[in-house]
């Protein structure tokens, strides 16, 4: 068994949401049907929201299922922003960090591109957390120019929890309506959805032990969004489609779960992502965490760059050695990219593309923190090794033979 | 692996030997298509899915290396200037001579591979004393060893072709088909990788200027004027729009481009006869045979493209004059047409890959007798 350091791609499937899963799966029932079978499956997705809404501090009809955290962060900057321009035109201003997932971040860029929204990117500091007095400054150049603001609760990359409180505070104070991407947080951290203030909310299942391919926006009962799926009304007639009841129940069941444990859980994770981060610095002096100091990261993010070699280069040999550990960041057709969140960090891109995240989650244990330290300082040194590779050639190529004058007689 | 049927079974025999092995992709480009459109281009996100999906069914791993910059710089750059240079380069050549049996090998030996398995048609044999040979493919007609005659024997040493033996390309998208790899009947790519469309002229003439010149005949005259050197090839017939007539009314050819002074020179069929060859930028694929160091003339055969005739020759090593450095004479036997400059001539003994030049002049006896 490989040791897995990847809780932030995906976590395995808790107990409690595969028997979920399993049950509703072998029952027939259409949630909006009216006779017994749909009665059935209905209530079982009632079930699961009003768990759901309990575990995230909100209140049942605050719940939209959708597909998952993409779509959830979709249908939440897109309705926001559509509903929200559509009440006065002049409100194009979408204030977004500059540390945000792609599902956030290149659904802004689409609205600047074909919506005529005016992005503002809020630049981070050096530890990737959001710059207030910037967020300050810009909510009081023309509020009502402005749409809304996106931040996400706990970053994916470098796992730098964001001041989400006093972002709501300084919005709200100017009247305009914030998003969260609390994808990562939710299940790691203390979220209440109801305590933060916040306008939506974006979760998803499969990053605390539910299935992939369920999520929920959590969306104030006030807040107005328009729809980005059209169809049969389902779900407040913001999110239309046939509810998916056993994915929801696991993803409940998960919730729950989480929501149970996560005390004693977030404290046995962090005190191993401490270990794990003294361990490497231990072992390998040049690894520089990025990121926030301890508690103000997610409990189960250690994020390093490791300088003069590729990140891609570390993982292939972590994995080879048997531990699966990440770059952090998406690729495009798998043509590695610097990170967007390193450079908006102020890292340059040689330095962040020695980007290698590991990231813990309720089946980590000490052995794994173990696994990985006893194979980083050979992994490193030989990535490091091909990371100066092919600036240069050391091989002998004919091009060498002819500079060299070699080719004979 | 480049998303191709090639790469894919020569994967999959690797894995079959016994080999640990893990599929790259090379991301020549950092901005791939979206999806393929009629000819292949580099690189493209389905290339990429291809290569990706042969590595699902053989279960291995999978990466894609960023060499775009390298490839940029030692392939695409220098396709350009040396066309700028009025030559004609083969840039294949030069990515397995830089890229894919330089850059992408050091990166892999120091990652703790020992070699690079290619789908290229081509076989090398090993000695007693583990010298390595490189030879041609079992199947001529499918036979790539011409694009892999720039590898010195230290990347024939780090260098493996599963297909050498295969007597078919037929053969090769059966054994795909049987294997399950999805990629057994994709269409094979033949244009340069990184001008997708295939129009070459149309892709220079956006990265080289152009400026109008003379256009002169064999003995300097001029008889028309060009809309930019470069834009021409040796050999070239059409498209030279000339004013005025040869003596003997019979059609005129591209003799010669000379960039420095922006002239290109036409002249008879009869002086694209070529029957001598300088080659500069020499190199052997493998231990060079004994009249190398000796410098004596030995027999071989000569081929100037990847898809030409081999044709015999005789051929020896010289000291060039001006600066000293190798260069390679080599005397056709019988006068060869479509020999340009930047071209590379590469040199066999039977099966036998013996080494290759950069073609630096090529000489007609009858054109240098006028």
């Amino acid at each position: 068994m490989p040791v897995y350091l990847d809780h932030a791609a995906t976590t395995p499937l808790s107990p409690e949401a595969l028997a979920a899963l399993t049950r509703e799966l072998a029952r027939t029932g259409n949630p909006s049907s009216l006779h017994g079978s749909g009665r059935r499956a209905r209530r079982a997705v009632e079930d699961a929201r009003e768990a759901l809404a309990a575990a995230a501090g909100a209140h049942p009809s605050e719940v939209i299922f959708t597909s998952g955290g993409t779509e959830s962060d979709n249908l939440a900057v897109k309705g926001l922003y559509w509903a929200r321009a559509g009440e006065k035109p002049e409100r194009r201003r979408i204030l977004c960090s500059a540390v945000e997932h792609h599902a956030v971040m290149d659904t802004v860029e689409w609205l600047e591109r074909h919506e005529g929204a005016d992005v503002t990117w809020l630049p981070v500091d050096s530890d990737g957390a959001v710059d207030l007095a910037v967020l300050e400054a810009e909510l009081a150049r023309d509020p009502d120019s402005i749409a809304l603001v996106t931040v996400m609760w706990a970053n994916n990359e470098v796992g730098t929890i964001q001041p989400i409180h006093r972002v709501v505070e300084l919005a709200h104070a100017a009247g305009v309506p914030v998003h969260s991407d609390a994808v990562q947080a939710f299940g790691s951290l203390p979220v209440d959805f109801k305590a933060s203030g916040l306008d939506a909310m974006s979760i998803s299942g499969h990053k605390i032990g539910g299935p992939v391919g369920v999520g929920a926006l959590l969306l104030g009962r006030s807040v107005k969004l328009t729809p980005v799926q059209h169809g049969g009304g389902q779900e407040r007639d913001v999110r239309s489609g046939t509810l998916d009841t056993a994915s929801i129940a696991a993803f409940a069941a998960a919730a729950e779960n989480a929501a149970v444990h996560l005390g004693t859980e977030s404290a046995r994770i962090a005190a191993l992502r401490d270990r794990l981060i003294d361990g490497v610095r231990d072992r390998v002096p040049e690894a520089v965490l990025r990121g926030a100091p301890r508690n103000g990261r997610l409990p189960g993010n250690a994020h390093f760059t490791f300088p003069g070699c590729e990140g891609d280069s570390l993982l292939f040999l972590l994995d080879l050695a048997g531990v699966e550990s990440s770059t952090g960041s998406a690729c495009t057709a798998g043509v590695p990219r610097p990170s967007h969140v390193l450079l908006a960090m102020g890292l340059d891109e040689e330095t962040a593309r020695g980007a290698q995240r590991f990231t813990l989650g309720h089946s980590s244990k000490d052995a794994d923190v173990d696994a990985l330290l006893a194979a980083l300082p050979d992994a490193y040194a030989r990535a490091r090794q091909a990371g100066m590779a092919g600036h240069e050639s050391s091989i002998q190529t004919a091009g060498t033979v002819a500079r060299q004058g070699l080719g004979g007689r | 692996m480049s998303g191709g049927v090639d790469s894919a079974v020569a994967a999959a025999r690797a894995v079959e030997a016994g080999h640990d092995v893990v599929g790259v992709h090379l991301a020549l480009s950092r901005m791939p298509g979206t999806l393929r459109t009629g000819s292949r281009g580099c690189c493209t996100i389905e290339d990429s899915r291809d290569a990706w999906r042969a590595c699902d069914v053989l279960g291995i791993p999978y990466y894609v290396w960023d060499f775009s910059e390298r490839f940029k710089e030692d392939v695409v750059q220098d396709f350009i200037d040396e066309y700028a240079a009025g030559r004609t380069p083969n840039p294949c050549m030069r990515c397995n001579e830089r890229i894919k049996f330089a850059a992408l090998l050091e990166k892999a030996i120091a990652l703790g591979f020992d070699a690079v398995c290619t789908g290229h048609y081509a076989k090398v044999i090993e000695d007693a004393d583990g010298n390595r040979e490189l030879h041609r493919a079992a199947d001529w007609a499918k036979d790539q060893s011409y694009v892999l005659g720039v590898l010195t024997h230290e990347q024939l040493k780090h260098s493996m072709f599963p297909l050498a033996d295969t007597p078919s390309k037929a053969e090769v998208r059966a054994e795909a088909e049987r294997r399950g790899l999805s990629v057994a009947n994709k269409p094979d790519s033949h244009d340069i990788c990184f001008i997708p469309d295939g129009d070459t002229a149309g892709w220079l003439a956006e990265k080289i200027d152009m400026a109008t010149g003379d256009i002169v005949d064999e003995t300097g005259a001029k008889v028309g004027e060009h809309p930019g050197a470069n834009a021409f090839t040796v050999g070239q017939r059409r498209g030279l729009k000339l004013g005025t007539p040869a003596a003997d009314g019979k059609p005129r050819f591209v003799l010669e481009i000379r960039p420095k002074e922006n002239k290109v020179v036409v002249g008879p069929e009869a002086l694209l006869a070529i029957d001598e060859i300088r080659g500069i930028k020499v190199s052997w694929a493998g231990l060079p045979i004994a009249e190398v160091d000796t410098g004596e003339e030995f027999d071989c055969y000569a081929q100037v493209r990847a898809h030409g005739d081999p044709v015999p020759a005789t051929a020896r090593m010289e000291r060039g004059e001006s600066d000293g450095a190798a260069q390679l004479v080599v005397t056709l036997t019988n006068p060869l047409r479509g020999v340009a400059p930047g071209q590379t001539v590469v040199l066999y003994q039977g099966s036998r890959v013996l080494g290759q030049a950069t073609i630096d002049a090529a000489r007609s006896l009858q054109r240098a007798a006028l």
